[in-house]
């Protein structure tokens, strides 16, 4: 009777490994399908960018609502990030007698890291949202499809202006970022950390050098490629009516805003070996 | 004109289609019937190159669609045109621009030719063009969208075979009748083919003169309206049952 439970326990412990596995192994493989989907669709886009049709209208209309459309966002969370990072920089320096530092390490934060992160995951969080819901519901109401059968390929009239207006829209929204966060870091040295103007610009502006500006307009410029193809594949390959474009559109929100974080850190650290004498 | 060969279809490896093979003559009225999830809408969007069979031809004019490339594709469709179920009108458009999206994308032809153009071509869908041309789909009624999607379809590429999917699905019956004999008129007077797919038995009856009928992905039926009436083929019998008084009763119906 003992043997006999002892054996039905193991069994049981053997099944869950098995469907344990058997799961993680299902989630590689639709991940590597995902990813390989991803990468061809990328390709499609890009071959689109070059070829002779050009949506010069919607390109412009794309520009609008993504750079308009985002900017009082993207000056809001920089204003206040900005002040943020002043205080909390500013109170430590203090100890050290460093107070002064304060605009160079600001120039650095702000340019290098805070600035394209802070504007490239907003943009992920409003206009990849936006673009995934648009594509998937003209996708589920067969749209996509009678666009095909009218001789249009989406990808080009659909994908490409939105891409371009990101590519265009994001590094600008990037340098209105910084140009508020530094501004938000001046408010806090001046009224609260009792700094000078004067010594607060001129450090800030002995860091913004080529190196920290080329790193700082790098990144947008690769963020809008990535929310672009995250945004617009997820839209492409979305599912389900109604609940499968809910689901793409959250899913395209959290993928993009990971890989942006991710793709930062590679960045930084590759330009950082790359032109370390430039920094 | 259309030939369909053999033709197996599987979506994620769920069978749709399962050895389906018809031909579709110049000038001739085709219902596909079937109950929903048949396969009956797959048929069309294999027809228009949409998606490709895994096993089969489908012909048109001899040629083989499934083993074009989309630049070949596209010259077939300019033979082609389909209504999608529910208009599939483009939301951000205006009625204007959705009638005349194919002319705006694809000629030199001025904005007010093609304004004339659509202008006309809503007239012959039976729609006051100074009404709606600048509305946006969405204020526009379930009857009048799939009007205005026969147009854009008419006046895409003056088409020789007009595809329609599930045209009368949700209208009340006035629209239903408005639709049909709009497709009705279309086909004759534009001397043009047409196939339609439905679920809608009346409806079918009223527009073509040859039935398929599709059931479980499987062609079980393809014939006239008498062969349909005394067709003892148990799924045929098991979809027409709730309508075999109205077959029975019910010639073909003429609108033009």
């Amino acid at each position: 009777m003992t043997c006999l439970s002892k054996a039905a326990t193991i069994g049981l412990k053997h099944e869950r490994k098995y469907a344990i596995f058997a799961a993680v192994n299902s989630w590689l493989k639709t991940f590597a399908w995902d990813f390989q989907q991803l990468f061809l669709f990328s390709l499609r886009v890009i071959r689109g960018m070059v070829s002779r049709k050009f949506y010069i209208s919607e390109t412009l209309e794309q520009m609008y609502l993504i750079g308009v459309g985002s900017l009082y966002l993207v000056l809001l969370a920089g204003a206040f990030a900005g002040q943020g990072f002043a205080i909390a920089f500013s109170n430590e320096l203090a100890d050290f007698g460093a107070k002064n530092y304060l605009g160079r390490i600001m120039s650095i934060a702000v340019v290098r890291e805070l600035g394209p992160t802070l504007t490239g995951l907003m943009v992920a969080a409003r206009v990849s949202s936006g673009i995934t819901a648009e594509i998937g519901a003209m996708k589920s109401s067969n749209q996509l499809d009678a666009m095909v059968s009218f001789g249009i390929d989406p990808i080009q009239k659909l994908a490409v202006p939105r891409l371009i207006a990101l590519v265009l829209m994001v590094p600008a929204l990037t340098i209105a970022c910084d140009a508020i966060a530094i501004t938000g870091g001046w408010i806090v040295a001046t009224l609260i950390a009792n700094m000078s103007t004067a010594i607060y610009w001129s450090s800030m502006k002995e860091r913004l050098i080529f190196g920290n500006l080329f790193i700082g307009l790098l990144k947008p410029f690769v963020f809008s490629f990535f929310i672009a193809f995250i945004a617009c594949y997820k839209g492409f390959s979305a599912r389900g009516g109604t609940k499968g474009v809910g689901k793409a559109t959250t899913e395209s929100v959290v993928i993009s805003s990971i890989t942006i974080l991710i793709v930062n850190f590679f960045i930084t650290k590759l330009v950082h070996s790359a032109i370390r004498g430039y920094l | 004109m259309i030939q369909l060969e053999n033709v197996t279809f599987a979506y994620d490896e769920r069978p749709i289609l399962k050895n389906v093979s018809f031909s579709i003559d110049e000038t001739e009225s085709v219902v596909i019937m079937g109950p929903s999830g048949s396969g009956k809408s797959t048929i069309l969007r294999l027809i228009m190159g949409l998606e490709c069979p895994q096993e089969g031809k489908i012909l048109v004019d001899d040629a083989n669609i499934c083993v074009m490339n989309e630049r070949q594709k596209q010259e077939v469709r300019k033979r082609i045109a389909m209504v999608f179920q529910e208009g599939a009108l483009f939301d951000s458009l205006t009625v204007g621009e959705n009638v005349g999206f194919y002319q705006i994308e694809h000629t030199r032809m001025s904005r007010s030719e093609i304004e004339q153009n659509v202008r006309q071509m809503l007239g012959f869908v039976g729609l006051r063009a100074d009404e709606i041309i600048d509305v946006l789909p969405d204020q526009l009624s379930g009857g009048m969208r799939r009007r205005v999607a026969i147009g854009r379809a008419l006046l895409s590429t003056n088409p020789r075979v007009m595809l329609y999917d599930e045209p009368t699905t949700g209208l009340d019956p006035e629209a239903t009748e408005m639709v049909l004999e709009l497709i009705n008129k279309a086909t004759v007077e534009r001397n043009i083919s047409t196939v339609v797919v439905t679920h809608q038995i009346p409806d079918a009856i009223a527009l073509a003169n040859r039935f398929i009928v599709i059931h479980g992905g499987e062609m079980v039926f393809d014939g006239d309206l008498d062969a349909l009436r005394v067709c003892d083929e148990p799924r045929v019998r098991d979809f027409l049952q709730p309508f075999r008084e109205s077959i029975g009763k019910v010639n073909q119906r003429q609108f033009v």
